[in-house]
Order: C-alpha cells, then structure tokens, then sequence
C-alpha cells in the first residue's frame, strides 16, 4: 500500500461567508509556542480590508433588523458548532500557545458565546430605560446598534480573545470585521469555520489575518467603519489610531475582558426618544 | 457636433466580417487585467466621469428628481469645483422639459430615450413622433431602440429604417441606437446589428437598455468597438460608442476605457465618441477620487442617494 498523502489545510480570510486566499497572493509564517514553523497564513492587505468593509456594510441592516431574539439563537448555535468542533479548537489553540489553558480558553469561549447569546434579547431592557423629564413627554432611552465595527483583536489569548470582542459587539446587532492575532491566527480561522456553519448571515462577520500594524491605520480611517476596538492596538499605533478614528466620529472602544452588558452597549449607540404624553 | 451621413444597407455587407466569439471574450478579459494606477487611475476616473450619462429611467421619476439630479450632473460633488461635469443627462421624454430648465447653459447635455423605450414595439410613427417631441422640448441627444424582434426575424431592411428615418426625425439632435445585445444571441449578430445602425446614420451605438437580465458585458463592447472602428476604416466616420446597464464600479468603467483605447485609439477617448450610461458609478467614482487624494477609504453616506 502506497502511503496516504497529506491533505494539509490552507489557512484562509473569512470575507463575505467565503474563505478566499488574500487578494495580493501574500502569506506569511506562522509559528507555535516553542517558536518552529507551524503553517503559512494568509497576509491580508488594504484591498481585503476595503472588501471587507463593503460586504459587512451590505449585511448590516438584514443583522441589525433581526430579532434580538433570533440574534441570541444564532449566537447560541455558534456555541453549538464550537462544541462540536470543540477538538480541533483545543489543538489549534494548544498549538499557537501551548497545551496549557488551552482547553481552558476553548471552554471559556464558547461559554461567552452563550453568555451573550442568553444577553441579546435582555440588553434593552437592562441597559434602556425610561428617563424622568420635566415635562409631559415619555422619554425613551434604547441602545441601537452603531454599524460596522472594526476590532484589533489581542494577540493571546489568540481565540478567546478574540471571541471576547466579536460576541459583544454582534450581541448588539453590529457587524465585524475582525483582524486576528498577528503571531497566533490560526484559531481564528478555525472559528471563522464554526461561524460559516452557524446560520451567522454571510458577511456579518469577516476576519482577516495578517500584520495587524498594516492593516489598523487602513481600519482606523475608513469613512465606512462606524466603530473601532483597539484592545489589540499595540501602545504605538494608539494615538494614530484613535486619531484617524476621530475623522468620521468613529467610537472608539476597549474591552475590559469581561463578560459584561456594558461591553455589548460599548459597541451600541443609545438613542432617546421624546414621546408627548396625552396627545 | 459632427454630422454623420447615411450610406446605402448594401455597405454593411461590404464591411461584412464574423467575429471568433472565443477570441473576443479571450481579449476583453485579458484588456481587464491591465491595471491602471495612481496619476493614470486618477486621469482615467476624470475621464469616466466626463463620459457619464447620468440616467435616470424609472417610473417613478418626478420634476423634483430629475431637478436634483441635473444639478448632480452639472456639479457631481458640490463642494468641489475641480470635480468636472458629467456629459450629459439621460432620461424619459415626458420629464425633458424640467431638465431642459434646469440644465440650461451649463453645458451638459440633455438625453432623453424615445422609440419606445425600452422594448421597441410600437409602430414607428408613434415612435418618431416620440424622437421629435423630445427634441422639441430640449434634447439634443436622443436614445433609440432597434426593433429586435423585427432583427432576430431577419429583417434587416425594417432596421435599417427605421433607424434612418430616427436620425432623420432627430434633426439636430444626436441619436445613440440601442442594440441591446443582450437580446440578440450571438457576438455575430452584436457587429452585424452594430454595422447596420452606423450605415442607417447612428451617432453612437450603444450596448443596452439596462431594462433586461444581461446588460453591457466587456465582450459585446468590443465587439461593438470593432465594428466601429472597421466602419471608420470605409468611411471615415467616427461613430461613438456608449456602454450602458449594470456598470457600478469605477474598475468596470476603467476597464471599458481600457478596450476603447485599445481598439479604437485615443481620438475616442473623449465625451463626444465614448458614453457610460449609468447612475451609482458617478457615486463610485467620487468615491475613488476622494480616496486618491485623501489616501482614506471613504463612506458612502457621504454621496447621493440618487
């Protein structure tokens, strides 16, 4: 018997719900915890950045109009696949940073995943409210979602890190375009696989992989990106970015590593309605 | 604005020609792999929009839209003034008198589609008295439809009149013949349809009503672009070429830049010979000049809706 071959994976973008190479052809070597090769990821470029853009934009308005509830039970079936996947997500994640914790941080991610997916039905209720005015008027506050959000993700952990600042800010209806762990990407993939399989509409979350320094400035100043989560911007790039942030008034947010209703509403807007009364 | 004579049917047999369908789709994909940078992109973005039509052709067009959008034509980006007019506005007949106001004296042409639109099928009097109510309300261009049905039924004589006798009702005014190649099955068909407009005395040929499924595709363009320049060769006439429908990118306009330039040459690279009928590539190309000299991506909230 001759012997098997290899079917060795690619590690691709996740752009739109497909799973293309970079546009420019570039990889770039990733390495394990002990610092020898372990695969060739994508090196996303701006051109991937602006598509990415363009394609959250176009699946905004289907996420933010869903149901909050229907937004919890596709986030709940995110959890669903990562458990099912839940082997693989440990061997990724123990590659990248090592055995240790590793099984931990795939448990605890995809307890975040349902942590917020029980949220997203209950966020308006416990982050709205109804204001006290002087006046004869129903004063409404409710959190909306902003838009397309921008998120650096922190380098470890590599995947709960990451699912850290994506689950808060699609529990809210926005949508994601997410840059990955620059030295641990790997993860991000492999979730970027459970997402595609999660009933997630196509495009309301797109992670790219690559040099996260190329690719913020390209984040930070894009007139289409509504929001930006720099809890993986190196201390560097900081001031720049949320500069190039303030251009188009873009929120700028970092996240605190909890599982908060704070860290959803982070993402939102808060918009208050004033209803006269007895009219 | 040159005048273009009518030559007997017979030369478009003379002209004659096929076309390797295999090879035209080869060549059209291969001219959209060039790719066109930084100064060259930036003049070729000016160019794109110079050559626009801004086409609004929607039952649901009103004064107030068509008011809105000469304005859009004359200056795209309001707060620009190195920001170039389109080339002209295109729309139905029944609102050519509010554009005729709106647009006077600036410079932009006022397009209207007639004969018809988009299907072709009524008797032509009807459709000639279409052309010349348009042009006696202000249009100096008129968008024509051949009667494909009367084509694909292998009368050509029917075509060849009809778009002689709109040339004829145009007066003055420009006429674009619209073959909608979409229509008509085959490359073969696109260049004899092409050659029998030109020879009835067209002004330009134009791919597409933008009304069916398939639209301008790059292929059919050429196509189109072959034929013109093989008439220039008998005749000496520069017929223009328009390319219309499902064109929302800059990188598609480029492309079609590209193909003109290639096979017609740099005397066609201008408002007068090459049109681009669209709406959203006009926001699309304000966008990309934008990015060029602001180096930022930017959003399109900032442009019109329409």
């Amino acid at each position: 018997m001759p012997e098997r071959v290899d079917v060795r994976k690619t590690y691709k973008l996740f752009l739109g719900g497909d799973f293309p190479r970079s546009e420019s052809g570039r990889s770039y070597e990733v390495m394990d915890s002990k610092g020898d090769w372990l695969a060739n990821a994508s090196r996303a470029s701006r051109k991937d950045l602006r598509d990415a853009v363009k394609v959250a934009r176009s699946a905004w308005s289907k996420w933010a109009g869903a149901t909050a509830y229907n937004r919890g039970q596709v986030l709940y079936r995110i959890a669903e696949m990562m458990e099912t996947r839940r082997a693989e997500l440990v061997a990724e994640v123990a590659g990248a940073e090592g055995k240790r914790g590793a099984s931990k941080q795939v448990d605890e991610a995809i307890d975040t995943w349902v942590w917020y997916a029980g949220l997203a039905d209950k966020l308006t209720q416990i982050m709205g409210g109804l204001n006290p005015v002087a006046g004869p008027y129903f004063n409404l506050t409710a959190p909306e979602p902003t838009g397309v959000c921008g998120i650096v993700a922190p380098e470890t952990p590599s995947l709960g890190g990451l699912v850290g600042r994506i689950a808060p800010a699609l529990c809210g209806g926005n949508v994601v375009i997410a840059l990955a762990s620059e030295p641990h990407p790997l993860p991000a993939v492999a979730l970027a696989e459970c997402l595609a399989t999660s009933d997630l509409p196509k495009g309301v979350v797109n992670i790219l992989t690559g040099h996260t320094a190329e690719l913020t400035p390209w984040l930070a100043s894009h007139g289409d990106v509504d929001a930006l989560d720099v809890t993986g911007v190196g201390a560097e790039q900081l001031a720049d970015a949320e500069r190039a942030g303030a251009d188009n008034v873009k929120r700028v947010i970092k996240g605190s590593g909890a599982r908060s209703p704070y860290e959803a509403t982070a993402f939102m807007e808060m918009k208050t309605v004033w209803h006269p009364k007895g009219a | 604005m040159a005048t273009v004579t009518q030559h007997p049917l017979e030369l478009v047999d003379r002209i004659g020609g096929t076309v390797d369908a295999v090879g035209a789709t080869e060549r059209a994909a291969s001219l959209a792999k060039r790719s066109i940078k930084k100064d060259s992109k930036m003049w070729a973005l000016d160019l794109a929009l110079r050559c626009c039509d801004l086409t609004t052709l929607e039952g649901s067009d009103t004064p107030g839209k068509i008011r809105q959008l000469a304005s859009k034509a004359i200056r795209p980006a309001p707060g620009d003034p190195s920001i170039p007019s389109v080339a002209a506005l295109c729309i139905y007949p029944r609102l050519v008198p509010v554009a005729a106001e709106a647009l006077r004296g600036s410079g932009v042409h006022l397009a209207s589609v007639a004969t018809s639109f988009p299907s072709g099928q009524v008797p032509l009097e009807m459709r000639l008295e279409e052309i010349r109510r348009a042009v006696a309300d202000g249009a100096d261009e008129i968008d024509i439809v051949i009667s494909r049905g009367a084509f694909l039924a292998g009368d050509e004589s029917a075509i060849y009149e009809e778009v002689a006798e709109s040339v004829e009702a145009a007066g003055d005014a420009h006429v674009k013949t619209i073959l909608e190649t979409g229509e008509l099955g085959s490359y073969d068909r696109i260049r004899r349809a092409s050659l029998i407009a030109m020879t009835a005395g067209s002004h330009f040929i134009k791919t597409s009503t933008g009304k069916i499924g398939e639209s301008a595709t790059l292929p059919s363009a050429l196509v189109m672009a072959e034929a013109i320049r093989d008439f220039a060769e008998f005749t000496g006439q520069m017929v223009g070429l328009k390319v219309a429908g499902g064109i929302r990118a800059s990188k598609d306009a480029i492309r079609y830049l590209v193909i003109v330039h290639e096979t017609l040459g740099d005397e066609w690279l201008d408002p007068d010979r090459f049109r681009i009928g669209a709406s959203s590539v006009v926001n699309d190309l304000l966008m990309q000049i934008d990015f060029l000299r602001s180096g930022r991506y930017s959003d399109p909230d900032r442009y019109t809706l329409d």
